[in-house]
C-alpha cells in the first residue's frame, strides 16, 4: 500500500463536526444501536454462542498460520474447476486486472456488488477514469455512489443518510415522486433502474465472504439477491477477495455463516448465500486473490489477529465513539474499532489518531464473533505510535513531566498540594477557561483541602 | 486479615473521603488496615496515551510501595521485570469490589440507603475486570456490584436502558475527543435521570469524576456517589 499520502486523520476534529448536529448524532447513535440490539436478539437465541465463537477464532488461527497453504490448496483447486485466478499484490494491481478483463469484452459497464475490497482499492475511481461505469447494485451502495460518497459502515454503508435525503437524491436522479420518502416506493423506483443496468451488464463483479481451500470456491453473503443478479445475467464473472477470506473446509462454512448474519444484523442467515465453484457453460470465472498490505500484517505479533476480521460490523455497532462520530470521522473504508487497528499498520502517520480515537471500553473484543482483542491491540498501537515518537508534542510533554513526578513521592505531595490550592483560591476564569479542554463542558473537581495521604498521617501520629 | 490499601492518585488528591470511607469500611470488615506511605500512581494515564515505557519507573515505584490499581496493574504490567515482588503484588491485589466479594465474601451489611440509584458499570471493571456479565457475551447474568448494592437496607436500584454503555472519561481520551467524551457522559447521564436515578454510583471513581463534572455544569441535581460510600452507610 502506498505510504505517500501522510496527512494525518484528524478524529476528534471531524467528530466535533459531526457532534455540532445534536439531533442528527443522536439519531445515527439511535439508528445503529438498534442494529446492535437486533444483534443481542439474534444471538440470544443460540446458547453455543460462545462456544461458536472460540470455534471460528481457532480456525481462523488455524489459517492465518497456514495461509501460504491454503492459498496454493485454493488455487489449485479453483484451477482445477476451470477459473482463473489471479493474483495481485496491491490495489494498483487488482485493478490493472479487473481492466484488462473488462478490455477483453469491449464493455463501458461493469455491475458490482458489495466488496469493501474494491472500495479500500478504489476500483471505482480507477475504472471511472478508464471512461468505464461502474454501478454499485446494493441499495445502499448505490444510493452513496449517488452521492458521490464512500461507505461510512461496511455493512450499511448508508446508514448515515435519512430516507428524505434518499427521497430527495431519487427525486433528482431517478425522477421519483418530490417529497417522496416511503421506503418501499423508493426501493421499488431503485429496483427497475438497476434491473436495467442488470440487463445491459457483460461482466459482474463481486466481493468474497469465504474462499473454501478445499473445493476452489468462494462463497457470496448477501441479503439484496444483487449478487447473483448480476452473476446470473452475464457471460463473465469476477470476484475479489482478501487473502485472508481463506477458510479449509466446507464443513467450517456453517460456524461462518452462523456467526456473521447474527453479529451484523441479528439475522440467522443472510437471504442468500450463494457458492460460486465454475465458470457457468460458455462463461468465464476470475477470482482476484488481492494482498494490499495484509501480509505485511500477518508478520506484525501483537495485530496479525486483526486478519480474523469476518467484516460483520458488529464493532462499530458495539462502539459508543463510532455511533456519535460517524463513519467518515476515520476516514478510511474500514472505519470503527477494527479499522483502528488495521489502518496503522498501512500507513502510522496517516492514521496513528485512530488508536486513540477509544476509551479502550472493550465492548468491540467481547461482541467480535471471532475474539480479536481489539481493545488490547488498540493500546498497543498506542504504544507503537509513542515508541517511533509519533505522539504529538503538545500531548506528550504533559505526560513526559507527570511520568516525572508520579515517580517520585515527594514531588508527588508537592505539586499535588499546589494544585488544589491553586484550584481552590484562582478565579474559576483562570482554571476553567476555553483553552482546557475538561472544563469546556465540565467543571472540575472541588479540591479538598487535605488530600487522603495528608490526612492518614494526621490521623497516625 | 492485613490489608494494604492502594489509593489511586485522583482519589487522593480530590476525593480522599473516598479512601476514608475505604479505610473505614474494610476496617469494619474485621482487617488491619495499613496504607504503605509513598504511594503515588499506577502508572495508566501514561500507558493509555502510549507512553507505556516511560511509565516503567513509575510501576516499579509502585510495586516498591507495593500494590496497584487493579485492573492497570493486573494486566499491563508486563513490561516490567518479573521478579518475585511484582508477581506478588499482581496476583495479591484486587479491587475493592472484588475483594469484598471473592475474598471476605461479604454477605450482610449494617448500611442503609433509602434513594433511588443507577449503578454505572464501569468499563475496566466490567470487561477489564470481569465485575460483571457485559451484555456482548452470553454467559448467566451476574453483577459484584449490584451484590453488594443489594445488601444495603432501603435502596432502590433503578435498571438502565443501556446497563453497559461507555460514559466516556477514557482518560486522556477526556480532553483529546473532548467533543464525543462529553457527548457519552450527557447520554450516560441521561439514561439515569430517564429511569429515575437520584445518585449515579460505581466502583470507578474516574467515570464519576467525569458525570460529576458534566451535572455541575448544568447545576443537575443527580448527585454521584462512590460504591464504597454507600456500603460504608
Amino acid at each position: 500500500m502506498k505510504q505517500t499520502d501522510t496527512v494525518k486523520v484528524d478524529h476528534a476534529r471531524k467528530a466535533r463536526d459531526f457532534i455540532a448536529d445534536k439531533e442528527r448524532t443522536d439519531w445515527h447513535n439511535g439508528a445503529i444501536t438498534y442494529l446492535r440490539e437486533k444483534r443481542d436478539l439474534g444471538v440470544g437465541g443460540v446458547p453455543e454462542w460462545e462456544d461458536l465463537r472460540n470455534l471460528a477464532s481457532q480456525i481462523k488461527t488455524n489459517v492465518l498460520g497456514n495461509l501460504d497453504d491454503y492459498l496454493e490448496e485454493f488455487e489449485k483447486n479453483a484451477l482445477a474447476n476451470g477459473v482463473k485466478v489471479h493474483w495481485a499484490s496491491d490495489g494498483d494491481e487488482h485493478n490493472r486486472i479487473v481492466h484488462d478483463i473488462l478490455k477483453r469484452y469491449d464493455t463501458k459497464m461493469v455491475v458490482k456488488s458489495k466488496s469493501m475490497l474494491t472500495e479500500e482499492c478504489h476500483l471505482n475511481q480507477y475504472l471511472e477514469s478508464n471512461n468505464i461505469e461502474v454501478v454499485d447494485t446494493d441499495l445502499g451502495e448505490r444510493i452513496i455512489q449517488m452521492r458521490h460518497e464512500g461507505p461510512s459502515h461496511i455493512v450499511a454503508p448508508a446508514i448515515h443518510i435519512r430516507k428524505e435525503e434518499v427521497g430527495q437524491l431519487f427525486h433528482e436522479q431517478l425522477n421519483t415522486d418530490e417529497g417522496a420518502a416511503d421506503p418501499q416506493y423508493l426501493t421499488e423506483a431503485a429496483r427497475q433502474h438497476l434491473r436495467q443496468k442488470f440487463l445491459e451488464a457483460d461482466v459482474a463483479l463481486t466481493g468474497v465472504n469465504f474462499a473454501i481451500a478445499e473445493t476452489g470456491g468462494v462463497v457470496v453473503c448477501t441479503n439484496e439477491g444483487n449478487a447473483d443478479m448480476g452473476v446470473h445475467m452475464v457471460p463473465c464473472q469476477i470476484h475479489s477477495m482478501g487473502i485472508e477470506k481463506i477458510i479449509p473446509r466446507a464443513g467450517d462454512l456453517g460456524v461462518f455463516t452462523r456467526l456473521l448474519a447474527r453479529s451484523a444484523t441479528g439475522q440467522p442467515i443472510t437471504i442468500y448465500t450463494s457458492h460460486h465453484q465454475k465458470p457457468k457453460p460458455g462463461g468465464e470465472m476470475h477470482i482476484i486473490i488481492v494482498d494490499n498490505g495484509r501480509s505485511a500484517h500477518l508478520g506484525r505479533d501483537d495485530f496479525y489477529t486483526a486478519l480474523k476480521c469476518i467484516r460483520c460490523g458488529a464493532c462499530m455497532n458495539s462502539c459508543p465513539v463510532y455511533r456519535r462520530s460517524g463513519g467518515y470521522s476515520y476516514g478510511h473504508t474500514v472505519p470503527g474499532p477494527i479499522g483502528s487497528i488495521l489502518t496503522p499498520g498501512f500507513n502510522l502517520k496517516k492514521f496513528k489518531e485512530l488508536p486513540f480515537a477509544s476509551t479502550l471500553c472493550g465492548a468491540c473484543s467481547d461482541v467480535c464473533p471471532v475474539k480479536i482483542n481489539i481493545h488490547e491491540q488498540l493500546y498497543k498501537w498506542r504504544q507503537v505510535v509513542g515508541e517511533k515518537g509519533e505522539l504529538e508534542k503538545s500531548k506528550a510533554m504533559p505526560l513526559h513531566w507527570a511520568g516525572k513526578i508520579l515517580s517520585s513521592h515527594k514531588k508527588y505531595q508537592i505539586v499535588g498540594r499546589l494544585a488544589r490550592k491553586a484550584l481552590r483560591f484562582l478565579p474559576g476564569a483562570i482554571t476553567s477557561n476555553r483553552f482546557n479542554p475538561w472544563s469546556r463542558q465540565r467543571e472540575l473537581p472541588k479540591p479538598p483541602r487535605q488530600s487522603f495521604g495528608e490526612w492518614y498521617k494526621q490521623q497516625n501520629k | 486479615m492485613e490489608v494494604g490499601l492502594f489509593i489511586p492518585c485522583y482519589i487522593d488528591q480530590f476525593y480522599p473521603h473516598v479512601g476514608q470511607d475505604t479505610l473505614s469500611l474494610l476496617e469494619k470488615m474485621g482487617c488491619k488496615v495499613v496504607y504503605p506511605e509513598g504511594q503515588t500512581c499506577c502508572g495508566q494515564p501514561l500507558a493509555n496515551s502510549g507512553l507505556e515505557h516511560e511509565a516503567k519507573p513509575i510501576y516499579s515505584h509502585l510495586v516498591d510501595t507495593f500494590a496497584g490499581f487493579a485492573y492497570h496493574v493486573k494486566h499491563h504490567y508486563d513490561i516490567v521485570e518479573q521478579d518475585s515482588d511484582v508477581k506478588s503484588v499482581r496476583e495479591r491485589m484486587y479491587d475493592i469490589t472484588a475483594f469484598l466479594t471473592d475474598v471476605l465474601k461479604v454477605n450482610q451489611l449494617e448500611a442503609r440507603f433509602p434513594h433511588r440509584v443507577g449503578i454505572h458499570q464501569s468499563c475496566h471493571g466490567l470487561r477489564g475486570l470481569r465485575m460483571a456479565r457485559s451484555t456482548e457475551l452470553q454467559v448467566p447474568p451476574y453483577s459484584k456490584w449490584r451484590q453488594l448494592l443489594e445488601l444495603v437496607k432501603d435502596i432502590q436500584l433503578v435498571e438502565l436502558d443501556r446497563p453497559d454503555e461507555c460514559c466516556g472519561f477514557g482518560g486522556t481520551f477526556s480532553v483529546g475527543e473532548e467533543a464525543v467524551s462529553v457527548k457519552m457522559g450527557q447520554d450516560r447521564i441521561a439514561d439515569h435521570k430517564r429511569n429515575g436515578a437520584e445518585f449515579i454510583t460505581s466502583g470507578d471513581m474516574s467515570c464519576l469524576m467525569h458525570m460529576e463534572g458534566l451535572l455541575r455544569r448544568k447545576k443537575d441535581p443527580v448527585k454521584v456517589i462512590h460504591l464504597v460510600e454507600i456500603l460504608n452507610g
